[in-house]
């Protein structure tokens, strides 16, 4: 679901309210791991790629959704195929790749402001103790971050390559973290400064 | 409009991070120089109110209003100000707080965007705008706030000298008074009044033709002012 972020559009699925959205991707989620059939798998998957071409997203936007869980797709499947058969690993894996792409397709056609809008209306009834404004700002931020943590460690990565630590997890989680915090503590004084609260 | 400083200090654990500044600015242009941990962003800091004095008073003009409510402040790195993935959204967050009509809310932002030439970017991704593009929509999402002053932390040391010369075009332009701290002494060649920060006190204080020459002989004489 965090892969990537909104692509720009004007389809149905753009324009539809966020928390109908929300709402349904839960149900879909629900139904593809309830109910254990090949026909709904087959379903599901169906339903997916007519959303992404509903929405006007390529396959390529497709497979960048679910590049980044190549690697756990991959063991998940050779584990599945040692205890369980191949009917079971090509099963399970194309269960999880659907819920992936079905995640991806919300991100990719709500932008983070409307999920901050959904976020408040689905926490409109919570108790008044519940920061509702707080919650809806945090997951906003999940979407503006992720890139910028990528990139951060991508010159992470860089720096330690030069050094020829690329491969010392230690070189690259330390100061991953510590640039992490810092931009937290940077763009939190941001937060403060640019509102009244 | 003038921002008026009585006797504030700001102590932090044992440390006297700046000692009792009495100021009143009131000029259109302000640069503030001085060394790496001189106190000159804590000082910029006090206009906005991220920062708070231990004692003395920081005061915008003559109200007693929350700071926040007149200065804006644009910080070093764009990256940790701009807040939402859009452009249009970023320029909005801004503005949820002050309670604004949703048409209001666009008014302004188009109106900003037109004003920097920068409606091309309104549907972009921050996270895909160059580094000059950033700096200038993190000022967008200043400028829309309609802040009466406008305090920038060196503004310019992430820009390449494009940028850097982009930004000074639109300083120049800005209507509102600025407050710029920077290392970069030829953006603060041309303003009203530059203030040298040095051990937690205003050093110097005059034209920039007076106090920049000093603090480069300072730093030339001492080899590290």
């Amino acid at each position: 679901m965090l892969t990537d972020l909104y692509i720009p559009g004007d389809s149905l699925l753009h324009r539809a309210r966020p928390a109908w959205k929300l709402a349904i991707l839960f149900l879909y989620c629900t139904a593809l791991f309830v109910v254990t059939h090949p026909v709904v798998l087959t379903l599901g998957l169906l339903l997916v790629a007519l959303g992404y071409g509903a929405a006007g997203l390529s396959p390529r936007d497709a497979f960048t959704a679910i590049r980044p869980a190549l690697f756990v797709l991959v063991i998940i499947f050779a584990a599945q195929l040692w205890l369980a058969g191949l009917s079971m690993a090509v099963y399970v894996t194309l269960r999880l790749m659907a819920l992936l792409l079905a995640a991806a397709l919300v991100t990719y056609t709500t932008r983070a402001s409307e999920f901050t809008e959904g976020i408040m209306a689905l926490l409109s009834r919570a108790p008044a103790w519940v920061p509702k404004d707080k919650i809806a700002l945090a997951m906003s931020l999940v979407w503006r971050f992720i890139p910028l943590i990528r990139a951060q460690f991508d010159e992470v990565r860089e720096a330690q390559r030069a050094r020829g630590l690329e491969r010392n997890m230690l070189a690259l989680l330390v100061p991953l973290v510590v640039r992490t915090l810092k931009t937290a503590d940077e763009v939190a004084e941001a937060i403060t400064a640019r509102s009244l609260d | 409009m003038s921002m008026h400083f009585d006797r504030v200090s700001v102590t932090k654990g044992t440390r006297e991070i700046l000692s009792e500044i009495t100021l009143e600015l009131t000029e259109s242009r302000i640069g503030v120089i001085g060394n790496n941990g001189s106190g000159k962003s804590t000082f910029l800091r006090l206009f906005n109110g991220l920062e708070k004095p231990t004692s003395g008073m920081v005061r915008f003009s003559d109200t007693e209003d929350d700071l926040r409510r007149h200065v804006g402040f644009m910080f070093q790195n764009p990256d940790n100000q701009i807040v939402y993935p859009l452009v249009e959204e970023d320029l909005a967050f801004g503005l949820k707080s002050r309670k604004l009509p949703k048409a209001e809310v666009a008014a302004r932002i188009e109106r900003v965007l037109s004003d920097l030439s920068l409606t091309h970017l309104k549907g972009r991704l921050t996270h895909q705008l160059s580094g000059g593009e950033k700096q200038m929509v993190a000022l967008a999402g200043v400028l829309v706030t309609e802040p009466e002053m406008i305090v920038f932390d060196e503004p310019t040391t992430l820009l390449d000298l494009r940028n850097k010369m982009q930004f000074m075009r639109v300083l120049a332009t800005l209507p509102q008074p600025a407050v710029v701290v920077s290392h970069d002494l030829d953006l603060l060649a041309g303003f009203d009044r530059v203030l040298h920060i040095a051990e937690g006190g205003i050093y110097a204080d005059g034209p920039p033709e007076e106090v920049i020459p000093a603090y480069r002989k300072l730093c030339e004489d001492l080899g590290g002012c």
